[in-house]
């Protein structure tokens, strides 16, 4: 209950109208806080206040949209691997399941990613596409999940399917961490970050940003959680009447 | 030691295989050989950059037809009496130090053909070349072994293969190609430490990824 005062600060109005039903709150909780999170973050990134930059002007509002789709990528990611891990190890069905939700929903956001960057590419650097080793490499990236969610339905045996997709998962975790972190650290880029190009983290030196930023990483990272559950258990209902 | 000693049986079996048949040797020989010629026929003088990128893409494309088949070729009556014979770890050992060998030899049989038909650029340097070369080849053995054993599981062979090894060799092959194109430059070694370090940290994590999985995939 505790964490639900916690939500009350930042949304009486919503905590106070959601009270009643408060039998299962401990089950709900962050489903508010999470949607709490992305709706203020939504007002807020587009009302308050932000440094005044050359070129970026308002495009520096992205930051609030397009670096959270990551943020939730990586968690919902990080949640496929842990499950493919604990797969290989018990070998239960459900985990399976759970692997491949994530990667189902991780990848509609690192689309999402890929969409708004690019969007803002468009407003700053002039092109969609522009070729950037950061743009290269995450398109690459997601193509290996691509290559995981084939490789699925290329088998027909369920365990099979299970036990050989969670093996590419794993084997491909590291690859994509090397895709989207190591590699555009290593060469030129137009990626705030990259290349001699300040990072986020001097543009939003005045606590303004990081008051948005920080609760949508935590915001989206539920919403993408609170996604991946309901896949999840819709799956497994489907697996029960077949 | 037990462990040692089924490797090298293991290794020892793979090479007397291939001297017997000289199938895949001879095979991927004359595949990186025929695809030299017709891109000089078709291209007759490139320049530097281009030098670089051809080869690499030729490398690619035959290394994948070498290792594609070095768990593919093997019955599942073979697999079931190598199962009860040797430890998994053994096994992918075995085949990746093989595939190893076979790849520098055909990387560095490559090499020659190809800078023989195709001048080596001037003022490249060679050596840093080669160590280029071997390291690619490496590379591209670890990752392909891994995933072949992992294509020839799903069942459906080659298409497959292509899927799921392009992603992960892509950064591989990022690297190597700015290494290789460092040394057509002639740019000073010290520059290249670098991405030889990347190199060889990517290959040591494909190693541990698949010493570590290896068991778990082969067991049925």
């Amino acid at each position: 209950m505790a964490k639900v005062n916690g939500g009350k600060v930042i949304w009486p109005s919503l905590a106070s109208s959601t009270t009643q039903n408060s039998t299962c709150m401990h089950k709900t909780w962050w489903k508010i806080l999470g949607a709490g999170l992305v709706i203020y973050t939504a007002i807020a990134g587009l009302l308050l206040g932000v440094p005044r930059l050359a070129i970026l002007n308002e495009t520096i509002r992205n930051l609030y949209f397009h670096v959270p789709m990551w943020f939730a990528m990586l968690t919902l990611f990080s949640i496929s691997i842990f499950y493919s891990i604990k797969y290989l190890l018990y070998g239960k069905e459900s985990d399976d399941l759970r692997a491949v939700e994530s990667v189902n929903v991780g990848v509609v956001f690192s689309l999402l990613g890929l969409v708004t960057g690019a969007f803002w590419a468009r407003f700053t650097w002039g092109q969609f596409w522009s070729f950037d080793v950061k743009q290269n490499f995450t398109a690459i990236a997601i193509l290996l999940y691509f290559a995981y969610l084939i490789l699925r339905n290329s088998i027909d045996e369920e365990q099979k399917r299970a036990k050989i997709s969670a093996i590419y998962n794993i084997f491909a975790f590291p690859m994509m961490v090397v895709l989207i972190m190591v590699l555009p650290r290593l060469s030129d880029s137009l990626h705030p970050g990259n290349g001699g190009n300040p990072g986020f983290n001097s543009y939003d030196l005045d606590d303004r940003m990081r008051v948005v930023l920080y609760p949508a990483f935590i915001g989206w990272s539920i919403i993408g959680y609170w996604i991946y559950t309901i896949r999840f258990r819709i799956r497994s209902l489907e697996n029960k009447q077949l | 030691m037990q462990l040692i000693h089924q490797v090298k049986h293991l290794i020892r079996k793979e090479i007397l295989l291939e001297w017997r048949s000289k199938y895949a040797l001879n095979g991927v020989l004359l595949y990186v050989v025929s695809t030299v010629f017709v891109c000089f026929l078709s291209f007759v003088s490139i320049p530097k950059l281009t030098w670089n990128a051809l080869f690499w893409i030729i490398m690619l494309f035959a290394s994948i037809n070498a290792i594609a088949k070095s768990f593919m070729q093997e019955s599942r009556g073979r697999h079931l009496y190598i199962y009860t014979l040797v430890s998994p770890v053994a096994l992918i050992i075995a085949k990746t130090v093989y595939n190893s060998l076979l790849m520098v030899g055909l990387t560095l049989i490559a090499l020659l053909f190809y800078s023989m038909v195709f001048n080596f650029p001037t003022g490249a340097d060679v050596l840093m070349y080669l160590v280029a070369a071997v390291l690619g080849s490496l590379s591209f053995a670890t990752i392909f072994t891994m995933v072949s054993a992992i294509a020839s599981k799903a069942g459906n062979g080659g298409m497959l293969m292509a899927i799921l090894s392009f992603p992960v060799i892509i950064p591989v092959l990022i690297v190597l190609i700015k290494l290789a194109k460092n040394a057509i430059d002639g740019l000073d070694r010290s520059v290249s430490l670098d991405d030889i370090g990347l190199m060889l940290v990517i290959n040591a994590l494909v190693m541990t990824a698949s010493l570590l999985l290896f068991p778990y995939l082969w067991r049925d």
